[in-house]
């Protein structure tokens, strides 16, 4: 299995550094919507409540973007078939397709909030840092695990670039609500704090249930 | 044979319902700072409850689908969500006015009650379309199935989350209850039951008119190849989101009856 998921996961990796499709886009994407919300809010700085929704929901697009794709390419080239063919575990396609969208949206963090922090963000992000990166990770873990379910879903219908967002959209709300809760005492101006131990609680749980539902029902989206 | 218990179920839901009903405007006392308008909670609030609660029953029937690979389960999976997002509809209306009527706004937003609901309706909303997008009736009904065993294991988490999230206007009614004087509680468990019935009876009504019509299908194929008019190839179903009875177990269920 671990073999398996490695070779797909070398796989997707090599054909996104090849193609550029996703990664480059959704960053692009993240640093433009910044000046956009620049001036949508017309405010050169801001903190609090405000910069950490503002960056979640940033990342939340992009991630979509990245999400509509992650599958197109095995739908319309054979790709599901040919894995069908391979005698193997077929939640390993979930695993590397998982594995492969969690390290596009490091990719995109990486890209888009030192960006977020030139651009918008009044504190200073180097002290936000850390507890940021944490907030970061899980709830980039939600979004992969609920992203690769939502996507496997929505590829093989008729609509898919419409389907895959309306679906991915609300299953991810409590990841924004947890995540833009859990970083915003973070990037308060005038007495930064510590994320609250619950919304860390609430993301973790919220990743591990969705985790093992999608890892669950994987194997059925994928017979044919 | 479908709709076997039918009449029982209408006449008891149409009992219930008028008793809930009087003693909403009869009987249940006049709550002390809403005064008329709280009534509409013995709507709201079972409407509520019922909707969440099928949404759930629509996952856990396609659970049973997924298992067993029966399309009756994914059937009675699509009625159950289909008739709970209307019953989410009308939550959502009656909750508007009551919300006018005592906090002077038809929708407020730091409401975690209100959110979670609406978040779930949105998502459910989606239901439908999936459906509509996929044409093969069998990978239709499997895809539906994963969507609501997702979905209806979110509902709770959802709630969940946005609760923890903040205010409190919204009374919080389950907890509540045992602060309700008895006749209000019996006046909302009356409801309660009247608004199950209800859904109980719309889902039973949906589920035999599909069955009696796939049944009629079936007969009038029957009927065509006996007298020898049958189409070469079967007309093609224009495409649609309800999941279809296969017709070939009810032209079994057909031929097996005598005097036809």
């Amino acid at each position: 299995m671990r073999r398996t998921v490695g070779a797909l996961l070398r796989k997707e990796l090599l054909v996104e550094l090849r193609t550029l499709e996703s990664v480059p886009g959704m960053s692009l994407f993240a640093v433009t919507t910044f000046v956009v919300f620049h001036f949508a809010l017309n405010r050169n700085s801001i903190d609090g409540d405000l910069a950490a929704g503002i960056l979640w929901v940033t990342l939340l697009f992009a991630a979509i973007l990245g999400v509509n794709r992650l599958f197109v390419a095995d739908a319309d080239q054979g790709g599901f078939d040919g894995f069908l063919l391979a005698p193997v575990d077929r939640s390993a396609m979930l695993f590397a397709k998982a594995l492969a969208l969690l390290s596009y949206l490091v990719v995109l963090e990486i890209v888009a909030v030192p960006a977020f922090g030139l651009l918008l963000l009044g504190p200073s992000l180097g002290q936000a840092l850390p507890g940021l990166i944490g907030v970061l990770v899980l709830g980039d873990l939600g979004i992969a695990a609920i992203g690769t379910l939502v996507a496997a879903l929505a590829v093989r219908t008729r609509a898919r670039d419409l389907l895959g967002p309306l679906l991915a959209l609300p299953l991810l709300v409590p990841i924004v609500i947890g995540g833009a809760r859990a970083s915003s005492p973070l990037l308060v101006l005038s007495h930064p704090g510590q994320p609250a131990a619950r919304w860390l609680l609430t993301l973790g749980l919220y990743d591990l249930v969705f985790g093992l539902i999608a890892y669950a029902l994987f194997d059925f989206l994928l017979e044919d | 044979m479908y709709g076997k218990g039918l009449r029982a179920l209408s006449i008891s839901t149409v009992a219930v319902m008028a008793l809930a009903l009087a003693l909403v405007f009869f009987w249940a006392p006049l709550e002390a700072e809403q005064g008329f308008l709280q009534k509409i909670f013995y709507v709201h609030v079972p409407l509520a409850i019922v909707a969440l609660g099928g949404f759930v029953a629509g996952g856990i029937m396609a659970i049973q689908h997924l298992r067993t690979r029966d399309p009756r389960w994914d059937m009675r999976s699509y009625v159950a969500i289909h008739m709970a997002l209307i019953f989410g509809v009308a939550t959502l209306i009656t909750g508007s006015i009551w919300a006018k009527g005592s906090w002077g706004h038809w929708w407020v937003w730091d409401e975690p009650t209100l959110v979670s609901f609406l978040i779930v309706f949105l998502l459910y909303a989606t239901y439908q379309p999936l459906r509509f997008a996929i044409e093969d009736p069998e990978r239709q009904s499997r895809y539906a199935s994963v969507f609501a065993v997702t979905a209806g294991a979110f509902v709770p988490l959802n709630f969940i989350a946005v609760r923890l999230s903040s205010a409190y206007v919204h009374p919080r009614v389950l907890g509540a209850t045992s602060n309700l004087p008895w006749q209000m509680s019996l006046t909302f468990l009356v409801s309660l039951l009247g608004i199950v019935l209800l859904y109980v009876t719309l889902c039973k009504y949906e589920l035999t008119a599909k069955h009696t019509r796939a049944q009629l299908r079936a007969l009038r194929r029957l009927a065509d190849r006996r007298a020898g008019t049958a189409v070469a190839v079967a007309p093609a179903r224009a495409r649609s989101a309800a999941p279809s009875v296969h017709a070939t177990a009810m032209t079994a269920h057909a031929t097996e009856r005598p005097g036809i």
